[in-house]
């Protein structure tokens, strides 16, 4: 290891002359030397780290990577149904090639001149998502839809001063979580109490009658989730936006954009503040990294006020015939108020922000109409033809995208078993909603052909025969 | 070394909702085969009624060239790092992001996080063995989830746990914590986003770190633990880091070590020698993942073998050869995130740390402190700038323009607008409260050569001299970026400022 000859390809300043150069213009004999002026004896390691060697050939390193990442199978290689919070939709070229450009895929922190183009396409996704939702303020994404949702609900609790939430129990198990982190608190200050309503059991949708009886006067917020975890449109957004704000609460519901071409948005519901998972517009799933959460509200002060996010502002400069960027309030971020932010902001997911303002563009009203169309075609069909099979049966008649297939075999079986017809079948929710019995959660999107769903039924013939 | 007239793009590019015309196509998705619509009829009656949409949404009407065309000028009009020399934004770690790595990245494009384990089995190994095999031997910890999404995200998923630990050992009245004011923002906002009191200690001017005495005083039978960085966002490191932690622990806290400035001493001092119990780093800043325009990004925590079991779930386990997601976690804090986490920047890390190997890890951090210390006697000769506080710094230093803005009138907001007409980027200037008046932080990673740093120090020279010859010429900057100084602030004001074009349309009267 003592060998001095080791220049590596991304380290310029490896070069033994270069380096040997800039410690003697330093005035140091070695990098030892320096260390310890600047950390303890006590706390140096003493000998090398045990790690593998370099692999400083590109071809070396990538058959290396690829041979570990050859052992995976992807949806290219199955046909999969698999969604519960991560959908396969078709991702456009366009939005690969902007999302891959070297300014957007390495920018990080730099200003309104000199990352003009950023800034403006960060604020065209929060307009694009707006008008999407029927919102007009959004900001630069956070993590995802959980914490997007978390994050609505803390500013709903800010809002009224209260400290209780409702929650459907139709909602993402992993999601409630992820809600349930937020809402606890190690002082008790500022504490949510979460309380959950159930779903109708014949429609899938919220139980309006639990809903009455379990608001009160200390309810901040009704979050609910429009389509829900299990597929569900939930068609009586209005109806629980008005008993919220009956009881002085927040309207917060989380959507899934791909549906907003031919589903209402939120704000024909009432809906005060909106969330959701952006993955859906032009962003491929990534095993689960390419989850996008985002946040939207009307354009009220109040409102504005208890955003943690960074909220990207258009004006213009008149006499040079330019527009410019700046934050919004940014005095209420952890930049800046640590402690006494509203939440936290960080590096969250702003190139899949980008990538998805692309995917809107693309697709303009049109677009976003005739894929919401496509998906409710073929994800009906599917059901339909699913529920043909004896012994299987579809429980809830209005959905977007996804819905529960009931079956009466366990699901973990035919799950198995239909990997071996190359097709990944739904989400088990034997786990999640006991009360399904054995159902998994079947997602369709514009990416099955008919072919591909006739592959499914033939193959669950054979599985349940 | 003689400074360029760099020009930026200057596109004058309308928003997007400004462009195309009503009709045009950007993208047709694809359509429903006949004989599916012939059995499922009009979408239309899949919906109910009342849930239809009947207004359509006012997005952009574009043809597909035409977006293509706004977005790359939009690209043009940003300095990512790759075209620059980037090393003024401290605190990042602006390194160079190997692009062989984003072809690996692509091949679990099409992945969805619920597949069957077994078909998951190389992206599980890759994730498990960069914690087992890399940030098990750099940190000295046991266990390591890679579920948070961001740095901040770490730090939260470490208030987490520390809240569950406290919980589950009788003691949920612990409820404060303490970090230093040099520490990252996060390590303050986010154990209060987890309902934490959180007491903050402030430097000794002498020093640039808080006495071990302000710690001694700080700490009683409510402390939860600390959030901690170390070295600090000054670049600073604390000798006593130590007996700090111990001063935690005989407290009864737990200590938590925001590792985002962990460049310039990996393989050279490690998380758990210094008596921390769990750890974040970075993976978008230490190793190499690209900053995305700000994420996505992915913090990889490192906790202790007592902490393991809190962990968020999923956690990636090893059996017999066999990778496996394991939710069966009584004490787990459950999940700071949905799925796994961002894993294609742990791939990234992966291919990185593969690429460097031990003895390369160590050398990025050896050069990143030689390039930093190379970069500190420079800047000290410049006219106006001073380094606050004593001693040598290891990755980066906050420096002031305090005594240029007396001068001159001129300060670092002015300075970070001109630095741009020469072709670098604006410098990181500091988290608030700016303790260090007129602050900014350069970290000159291992990624930048000598002559980068020279010239990256030329600019900064030559913008100084600007400042005492001709004050309104930095004033007025920046004069050749993609557009021109900000007039008025509609920032802070409800009237007019405009999160949404639909908003800005109404605010300003336009149709």
């Amino acid at each position: 290891m003592k060998d001095k000859d080791f220049t590596h390809p991304y380290i310029p300043n490896s070069v033994p002359e270069i380096k040997a150069e800039m410690l003697r213009m330093i005035g140091a004999p070695d990098a030892d030397a320096l260390y310890r002026e600047m950390i303890p004896e006590r706390l140096l390691l003493k000998k090398p780290m045990d790690l593998p060697e370099a692999i400083t050939s590109e071809l070396d390193l990538r058959r290396h990577v690829e041979e570990i990442l050859a052992k995976n199978k992807t949806t290219d290689d199955y046909i999969s149904f698999l969604g519960a919070g991560c959908w396969n939709h078709y991702v456009p070229k366009v939005c690969e090639v902007i999302a891959n450009r070297s300014e957007f895929l390495t920018a990080y922190a730099g200003g309104p001149h000199s990352d003009l183009g950023r800034y403006q396409a960060n604020f065209e996704f929060q307009s694009l998502i707006c008008e999407l939702l029927g919102m007009e303020v959004s900001g630069i994404p956070t993590y995802d839809w959980g914490a997007a949702a978390g994050n609505s609900i803390r500013m709903a609790s800010r809002l009224t001063g209260r400290n209780e939430v409702i929650m459907p129990r139709n909602m993402s198990p992993a999601r409630l979580s992820i809600l349930r982190n937020f809402c606890d608190s190690a002082s008790g200050i500022g504490r949510i109490e979460i309380k959950l309503v159930d779903y109708d059991r014949e429609t899938g949708m919220v139980n309006l009658g639990e809903l009455e009886s379990k608001i009160t006067e200390q309810t901040a917020a009704v979050y609910f989730e429009n389509p829900n975890y299990l597929g569900v449109i939930e068609v009586d957004g209005k109806p629980i936006s008005e008993i919220a704000h009956d009881h002085g609460a927040e309207s917060v519901c989380g959507v899934d954009p791909i549906s907003l071409g031919v589903l209402a948005p939120p704000s024909d519901y009432g809906v005060d503040i909106a969330c959701g998972e952006a993955q859906p517009l032009g962003i491929h799933m990534y095993a689960g990294g390419g989850s996008c959460g985002f946040i939207a509200s009307r354009d009220d002060e109040r409102y504005v006020a208890e955003y943690p996010l960074r909220l990207v502002c258009v004006t213009e400069n008149k006499e040079d015939d330019e527009y410019a960027f700046g934050l919004t309030r940014h005095d209420r971020t952890s930049y800046m108020a640590r402690e006494n932010a509203k939440d936290w902001v960080g590096t969250t997911t702003a190139l899949w922000g980008i990538t998805a303002g692309v995917y809107m563009s693309l697709m303009g009203p049109e677009g976003m109409r005739e894929v919401g169309e496509t998906i409710l075609q073929k994800s009906h069909y599917t059901a339909e033809v699913i529920e043909e099979i004896p012994g299987v049966e579809v429980p809830f008649g209005s959905f977007f995208k996804e819905f529960p297939v009931k079956f009466n075999k366990p699901v973990k079986e035919i799950n198995e078993d239909l990997l071996g017809y190359k097709i990944f079948g739904g989400k088990d929710l034997t786990a999640e909603y006991p009360e399904l019995d054995e159902s998994a959660l079947y997602c369709v999107t514009e990416m099955h052909n008919l072919t591909q769903i006739e592959t499914l039924v033939d193959a669950l013939k054979e599985v349940l025969a | 070394m003689k400074v360029k007239e760099y020009h930026a793009a200057r596109w004058k590019e309308p928003i997007i909702h400004e462009l195309g015309r009503k009709g045009e196509r950007g993208f047709i998705p694809p359509k429903t085969e006949d004989k599916i619509k012939k059995r499922v009829g009009d979408a239309g009656n899949l919906v109910p009624e009342r849930m239809k949409r009947k207004k359509k949404p006012e997005l952009p009407e574009i043809s597909q060239a035409h977006v293509l065309r706004h977005y790359l000028r939009l690209s043009q009009m940003t300095m990512g790092m790759e075209l620059d020399i980037d090393l003024g934004v401290g605190t990042c770690t602006m390194k160079y992001s190997p692009k062989v790595n984003e072809d690996f990245v692509n091949l679990t494009a099409n992945m969805h996080p619920l597949q069957p384990e077994e078909t998951m089995q190389g992206l599980l190994e890759l994730v498990y063995e960069f914690g087992d095999v890399f940030l098990r031997e750099i940190s000295g910890f046991d266990a390591f989830s890679f579920q948070p999404p961001g740095g901040s995200a770490g730090a939260y998923n470490n208030a987490l746990i520390m809240r569950k630990y406290h919980q589950i050992n009788g003691e949920p009245e612990r409820d404060e914590v303490i970090t230093t004011i040099f520490s990252h923002p996060c390590d303050a906002a986010c154990p209060a986003t987890a309902g934490y009191k959180v007491l903050t200690l402030y430097p000794n001017p002498e020093t640039g770190l808080p006495d071990t005495e302000a710690l001694k005083e700080a700490v009683g039978p409510k402390t939860a633990g600390c959030f901690i960085t170390n070295p600090e966002d000054t670049g600073i490191f604390n000798k006593n880091i130590d007996e700090w932690t111990g001063i935690i622990h005989d407290a009864g806290g737990l200590c938590s070590y925001d590792q985002a400035n962990a460049n310039a001493i990996m393989g050279v001092t490690r998380a758990k020698e210094a008596g921390f119990d769990m750890c974040f780093f970075n993976l978008h800043k230490t190793f190499s993942s690209p900053h995305g325009s700000s994420g996505p990004g992915s913090a990889a925590v490192g906790v202790t073998k007592e902490l393991e079991e809190y962990l968020p779930v999923p956690v990636i386990v090893k059996k017999d050869g066999f990778y496996s997601l394991d939710f069966d976690r009584p004490y787990s804090v459950g999940r700071v995130r949905d799925f796994m986490g961002n894993l294609p920047v742990v791939i990234r890390s992966y291919a990185w740390s593969m690429a460097m190997g031990g003895r390369g890890l160590r050398e990025a951090a050896e050069i990143s402190m030689i390039n930093n210390q190379y970069l500190v006697d420079k800047v000290k000769k410049i006219k106006g700038v001073t380094l606050p506080f004593g001693g040598r710094r290891l990755d980066q230093a906050r420096w002031s323009l305090e005594q240029m803005k007396l001068d001159t009138g001129v300060g670092i907001d002015d300075v970070n607008r001109r630095v741009i007409d020469y072709g670098i980027q604006k410098f990181f200037t500091s988290h608030h409260p700016w303790l260090v008046p007129e602050p900014f932080t350069p970290e000159p990673c291992e990624t930048y050569s000598k002559a980068d740093i020279d010239y990256w120090v030329s600019v900064l020279e030559k913008v100084c001299e600007e400042a005492y010859s001709d004050p309104e010429l930095v004033k007025s900057a920046p004069h050749r970026s993609s557009n021109h100084k900000t007039k008025g602030n509609p920032f802070n004001d409800p009237e007019r400022w405009a999160m949404s074009w639909r908003a800005y349309k109404r605010k300003r009267g336009k149709k």
